[in-house]
């Protein structure tokens, strides 16, 4: 017998407190979302009626939750897709050169545990318009550069920020996963006469696949969320919500503009967003495990 | 190997440091402009090399309270501190306890528990901060340690990767312990924390920087000063309205704000990078 079976206390003991935890800080709040989403509340928060669908009416009907929703496609495209380019970039050069790979992983890692926050203050000094180098740079070139007042700027730089930030985490996993591809595979199609170009198309990319689209779902969740203290520092959702993604606008609409109603209908429609994201990695988790 | 071309290391290596030059600039850069006083700062653009200011820019911050703030940088870093580790620490006390009862005890609704704790891996406190924050509110917790850390707690990353760790454990184990007479509490404390070592300091890595990295909760939740977190502080420190953004300031705080996390993550790099790739495979 491989379980303890006799006890019945024990196992709720033992499970008790993250029960607890997760009943009365996740459950019961996810719960008050769903049913603030489907009632309208007065200015005063005094009563409130029940409005069916009115809210996610309201919500999908505005121009602006479409405007959030352009902005986070092409956030989280750009982030997800020019982190994972970069990383994989280095990680197979770190991965080539056999000698030093660990210390180039030494010097690209930290940037992981840098708060979003941190990175989005530390490209906003690059690009300040007064003081920053970058900014001083591309005035050289003859481009004004003002993430205040340009929308397009202040979108490229938040998703420079979060690139940065970014970038060590999909080079950790790169490459784990290149380490782990079997050498005989590359000198086998050496021997065939492929170059070094040819080896990496036709050899390691394909069998990096699993990595990279678990990584395509880690850095959409990432720019979804995570990038938050990024878009608050550097640009607050402006200039004229251009860097308002949708995370950001349940903040603005929840908090700043007390529209709980709203807020708690964008937090549902992002409830099932999210978990339509999860269940596809789960499903490739699974398969993945099998290999 | 014989397919390996030195004339391509080479390249190789000077795209690499190129790559970590560039990804060290912004903070090189950040941290030379906290060395420098304000009007030294305006005069030019943003300075290649170190100032004379550093010190005093420094001291300045950590005992005097910041304009804007309201208390001291010391202050900040020990409530991100108290955060981190409570985050850090907590989570991984519950999820052990429940990742054990989870993968070595039979009961009724086993099946049930396990996924009221694995659905929450779907949602992040950022898609249910309004109501969160209504709870935390009713249950008095506003501005106070436990509403910062118990919210961020509640989620199942940790248990997800222990119980695959326990998974693991060869059954024989526990069918030795129990003829040798030791109870699940002994069995707990003796031998499966013992050998869970490396995934702890893993999950601990991984859960300090989670912890101290967190902006959008304790935003929420903190309006006293004396609960504010560093990473929260800099926004206020850069809404200076029509005045100059005193960017030594800015800086000296996200160098003192990013140092503890990158300290952690490079002493426990090798427990960092095993803990990442293992939890997400």
């Amino acid at each position: 017998m491989t379980h303890f079976q006799r006890y019945r206390f024990t196992p709720w003991l033992l499970m008790a407190p993250q029960l607890i935890i997760v009943g009365v800080f996740f459950f019961w709040p996810a719960l008050q979302a769903v049913e603030q989403a489907f009632y309208v509340e007065d200015a005063f928060g005094l009563s409130r009626q029940f409005a069916g669908l009115a809210n996610f009416i309201a919500v999908l009907q505005e121009p602006d939750y479409y405007q959030a929703l352009g902005t986070t496609v092409v956030f989280s495209l750009s982030v997800a897709l020019g982190a994972m380019a970069i990383a994989l970039l280095l990680a197979v050069q770190a991965d080539r050169v056999l000698k030093g790979a660990n210390a180039y992983k030494t010097l690209l890692i930290w940037p992981y545990a840098v708060a979003p926050a941190v990175a989005g203050v530390l490209w906003l000094f690059l690009f300040d318009p007064t003081l920053g180098l970058v900014s001083a740079a591309l005035k050289a070139l003859g481009i004004d550069w003002n993430h205040n007042l340009d929308g397009g700027q202040a979108l490229l730089l938040v998703i420079l920020a979060s690139i940065w930030k970014q970038m060590s985490y999909n080079f950790v996993f790169f490459l784990a996963g290149l380490q782990a591809i079997p050498k005989s595979l590359l000198e086998a199609a050496a021997i065939d006469g492929a170059g070094p170009w040819r080896r990496f198309w036709t050899v390691t990319f394909p069998l990096l696949s699993p990595t990279s689209f678990f990584l395509l779902v880690m850095n959409s969740v990432y720019a979804f969320f995570e990038t938050f203290g990024t878009i608050d520092t550097v640009t607050g959702g402006g200039p004229g919500g251009a860097t308002t993604t949708l995370v950001y606008k349940v903040y603005q609409d929840g908090f700043i503009g007390q529209d709980l109603g709203a807020s708690a209908a964008q937090s549902v429609l992002l409830m099932i967003l999210v978990g339509l994201l999860t269940l596809i990695q789960f499903r490739f988790v699974e398969r993945r495990v099998q290999y | 190997m014989r397919y390996q071309r030195p004339g391509l290391d080479l390249a190789s290596h000077l795209l690499l440091a190129v790559g970590c030059g560039l990804f060290f600039l912004p903070v090189w850069l950040a941290f030379t402009a906290s060395t420098h006083s304000m009007s030294d700062l305006y005069a030019n653009v943003a300075p290649l090399w170190v100032g004379d200011a550093g010190l005093s820019n420094y001291a300045r911050l950590i005992h005097d309270p910041v304009g804007g703030l309201g208390t001291d940088v010391l202050r900040l870093l020990a409530n991100s501190m108290v955060m981190a580790l409570g985050i850090a620490v907590g989570k991984i006390a519950i999820s052990l306890l429940a990742a054990y009862a989870i993968v070595f005890f039979r009961f009724p609704l086993r099946r049930l528990c396990f996924w009221l704790i694995f659905i929450t891996l779907m949602l992040p406190v950022e898609v249910r901060i309004l109501p969160t924050y209504e709870v935390v509110a009713d249950l008095h917790l506003l501005d106070s340690y436990p509403g910062l850390i118990l919210p961020l707690i509640a989620s199942a990353t940790a248990t997800f990767l222990l119980r695959q760790f326990y998974l693991t454990i060869p059954p024989e184990l526990v069918e030795a312990a129990r003829i040798d007479g030791a109870g699940p509490w002994r069995f707990l404390r003796d031998i499966l924390l013992p050998l869970s070592k490396t995934n702890i300091a893993a999950l601990f890595v991984i859960m300090f920087i989670y912890g101290w990295n967190q902006y959008l909760w304790p935003l929420l939740i903190t309006t006293n000063a004396d609960y504010l977190t560093v990473v929260v502080s800099l926004k206020r420190l850069l809404t200076t309205g029509d005045a100059l953004v005193p960017w030594q300031d800015v800086t000296a705080t996200a160098m003192l704000a990013m140092g503890p996390p990158v300290l952690v993550i490079l002493l426990m790099q090798r427990y960092f990078v095993k803990g990442l790739v293992e939890t997400e495979k």
